[in-house]
């Protein structure tokens, strides 16, 4: 299994290199640079546009920009700076005087790192998952067990529309019901310090992912209860307690946690657009400004960790997968 | 012999979206104690849902038994509480089923599935149910049970998880084994061990057996007495050396012919029944068998034959009788 895992570690490495490659490629085609600018802003002489240029290295052919980004390159005093293989994500375009490690990771001075951009995503995205996870697992269950009465169809119905409704719509029609009508949270919190401003972004973001949950852990259900070995727990005279418990539940988790890898990436996609309706002071946000402002190393770091993320999640799904089902051997 | 368990008028329906499915449509037997009662007949005659019904396994809806008797022991079991017949299943009652590979739970070891009858029947805590589980493995010939209990279904063969199916389905000693296809899903000497297997196990602990098949092979060196099921009725019942002396009803006589014999000296072609066995979306009011029955005249058209005595112990339901091929 180490042996297993390891290479899949190594797995990632020509992974992010395609990643970061089809992501420098599409950014650089994306018209406008770093340096042009929205009306309302002063503009940068022609002059000041070189020098950036050159500090920044952006003069030079983009295959060595991309090399440069990646290995390293000489800057203009002819001293070698090393890039992302030495976990060095540059300086950011736009925020002067910061590097991209220290706008993602590195929390305001005196506070925790849970209090930088990543954590606040981290926190957002976990408390998604974990509603999703423990809303959608025991709303499927029910729902196959119980099937075709009232609880089954409203919460097909609801998960039907949780899947195949995008989450800015389940957003939009959340906020109007429960800020506008019934006022129970503000259209946009005043400080991200109060839980309960984490609870609106965090049920909408979580929403698609318990929809996809419920669902599938009903569909599975229902297919392990129709199982050879369900009916032979029963001929043993276990009562129907067990019977669920022990025979049924674990059969119907493992299609189940398949689904958690694709559904952690997208509630990393969820969270660009919901923490900028929210201005949620996460990375997804930082994520869609920086596109905005083709901020170049901001949205390559980001991108990149990301991915790594995700390919993590899905790791992490394949060897819980392994202690779920004993006929699974993950082969070195 | 006294009987251990009548079966009277079992009548069982599931409701499905193209109407109603008669399974089983009056399914009369008794079984004595110790006796092997072999059930054959084609597929989807209702042989399963027969058994099934009677010990309430039958998924509830779509399924339904509208009407009977089960009597285990003087009490009925499609009476009795929930509680109670789930005490008699896998204890007094036990199953072995068609296909051990998924009839076993895949994600639990073989010693968590064996001692689990044990634990709630015997109340044994864990480390005796496991003992016991060894021990039973131990007496349906698998070798170094004890290392075998950590195993899960797929490290054992199809013939070891057969025979872990009768080890676990002999925990508490039962007094009926029902054994449903239980060689079907086997290849034929891994079945024909099974069926000593399971003749041996009878010899030593004395219970009574339910052989469901297709194969009247198998039957007529394992049972005493055989039911013979068509369209969810038992068609002809004999003590199994009358069965294939005299066979009375034409499907028997057709399942016979379709039988090859070891001790054949000519070329006999083998025979099998033309057509297919009747839907079941209606109970029928006529002999199902008539269709395809050659001996089929007038009343079989208009009436469905009741299960007659014809003999000692013989039973069969045919308005003609074979032996003459003249209305009874
Ligand atoms: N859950 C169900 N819903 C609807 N019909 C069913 C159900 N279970 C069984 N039946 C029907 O009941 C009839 C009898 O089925 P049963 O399983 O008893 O046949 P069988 O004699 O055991 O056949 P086989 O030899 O193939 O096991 C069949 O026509 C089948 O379609
Ligand atoms: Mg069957």
């Amino acid at each position: 299994m180490a042996t297993y895992i390891i290479r899949r570690l190594f797995w990632l490495i020509p992974v992010l290199l395609v990643v970061s490659g089809v992501t420098f490629t599409l950014m650089h085609m994306a018209p406008g640079g770093p340096w042009d600018r929205d009306p309302s802003a002063r503009q940068v002489d022609p002059n000041t546009q070189r020098m950036l240029n050159d500090y920044y290295g952006l003069d030079k052919p983009l295959w060595r920009q991309y090399m440069a980004y990646v290995i390293g390159d000489t800057n203009s005093k002819g001293e070698f700076i090393c890039g992302v293989v030495c976990g060095n994500l540059g300086p950011s375009y736009r925020m002067r005087g910061l590097t991209v490690q220290q706008i993602l990771f590195k929390p305001p001075s005196g506070k925790t790192i849970w209090e930088s951009r990543f954590g606040y995503s981290m926190r957002l995205g976990f408390m998604a998952l974990s509603f999703a996870i423990l809303v959608g697992l025991p709303v499927g269950i029910i729902s196959a067990l119980k099937q075709n009465t009232v609880f089954d169809y409203v919460s097909l119905l609801i998960a039907t529309i949780g899947v195949s409704v995008p989450n800015f719509v389940i957003a939009i029609i959340f906020i109007v019901i429960f800020s506008s009508w019934l006022h129970w949270v503000p259209i946009v919190p005043r400080s991200w310090a109060d839980t309960t401003a984490w609870l609106m972004p965090g049920l909408i973001l979580g929403f698609g992912t318990l929809s996809r949950i419920a669902r599938l852990t009903r569909a599975s259900m229902l297919e392990v209860m129709r199982q050879d070995y369900v009916r032979t727990a029963r001929a043993k005279g276990l009562a129907e307690r067990l019977v669920i418990v022990r025979h049924m539940l674990r059969n119907s988790l493992i299609p189940v946690v398949t689904v958690l890898g694709p559904a952690l990436a997208f509630l990393v996609t969820g969270s660009f657009i919901i923490e900028q309706m929210f201005g949620f002071p996460g990375m997804g946000r930082q994520y869609v400004t920086a596109i905005s402002q083709r901020d170049y190393s901001m949205i390559m770091g980001t991108t990149l960790f990301f991915a790594i993320l995700v390919a993590l999640a899905n790791l992490t799904v394949d060897i819980v997968y392994v202690f779920l089902d004993p006929r699974i051997r993950l082969n070195d | 012999m006294a009987n251990i368990l009548t079966v009277e008028g079992l009548e069982t329906q599931f409701k499905t979206q193209d109407g109603t499915v008669h399974a089983v449509n009056g399914v009369s037997f008794v079984l004595k104690e110790g006796e092997t009662l072999g059930i054959v007949g084609e597929s989807g005659c209702g042989k399963s849902v027969t058994m099934m019904s009677m010990m309430r396994l039958i998924p509830m809806p779509p399924g339904k038994v509208v009407a009977g008797l089960a009597l285990f022991q003087g009490r009925d079991l499609l009476s009795m509480s929930d509680a109670e017949v789930r005490s008699v299943r896998g204890s007094q009652i036990t199953f072995i089923f068609q296909d051990p590979m998924t009839s076993f739970n895949p994600v639990l070891t073989i010693g968590r599935q064996l001692a689990e009858p044990a634990e709630i029947h015997l109340n044994m805590t864990k480390k005796q149910a496991y003992d016991r589980a060894a021990e039973m493995l131990a007496l349906v010939g698998i070798p170094k049970p004890k290392d075998r209990l950590d195993d899960f279904p797929h490290q054992f063969s199809g013939g070891m998880r057969q025979r872990a199916m009768i080890a676990m389905s002999l925990v508490c000693t039962p007094q009926i084994l029902i054994a449903d296809e239980p060689t079907t899903a086997l290849d034929v000497t891994i079945q024909a061990q099974i069926v000593e297997l399971v003749k041996g196990l009878r010899d030593k602990l004395g219970m009574a057996i339910i052989w469901i098949t297709h194969d009247l092979g198998i039957i007529a060196g394992l049972a005493d007495r055989v039911g013979v099921m068509y369209a969810g009725y038992i068609i002809e019942e004999a003590a199994v050396k009358d069965l294939y002396r005299e066979p009375a009803h034409p499907y028997t006589i057709g399942l016979l012919g379709s039988l090859p014999r070891l001790d054949e000296t000519s070329n006999r072609r083998l025979t099998s029944i033309d057509g297919l066995p009747p839907v079941l979306m209606a109970k029928p009011t006529y002999c199902p068998f008539a269709p395809r029955c050659r001996y089929a005249y007038e009343r079989c058209w208009k009436e469905n034959p009741a299960l007659v005595t014809i003999d000692t112990n013989h039973r069969t339901a045919c308005w003609i009788d074979t032996k003459t091929g003249r209305p009874r």
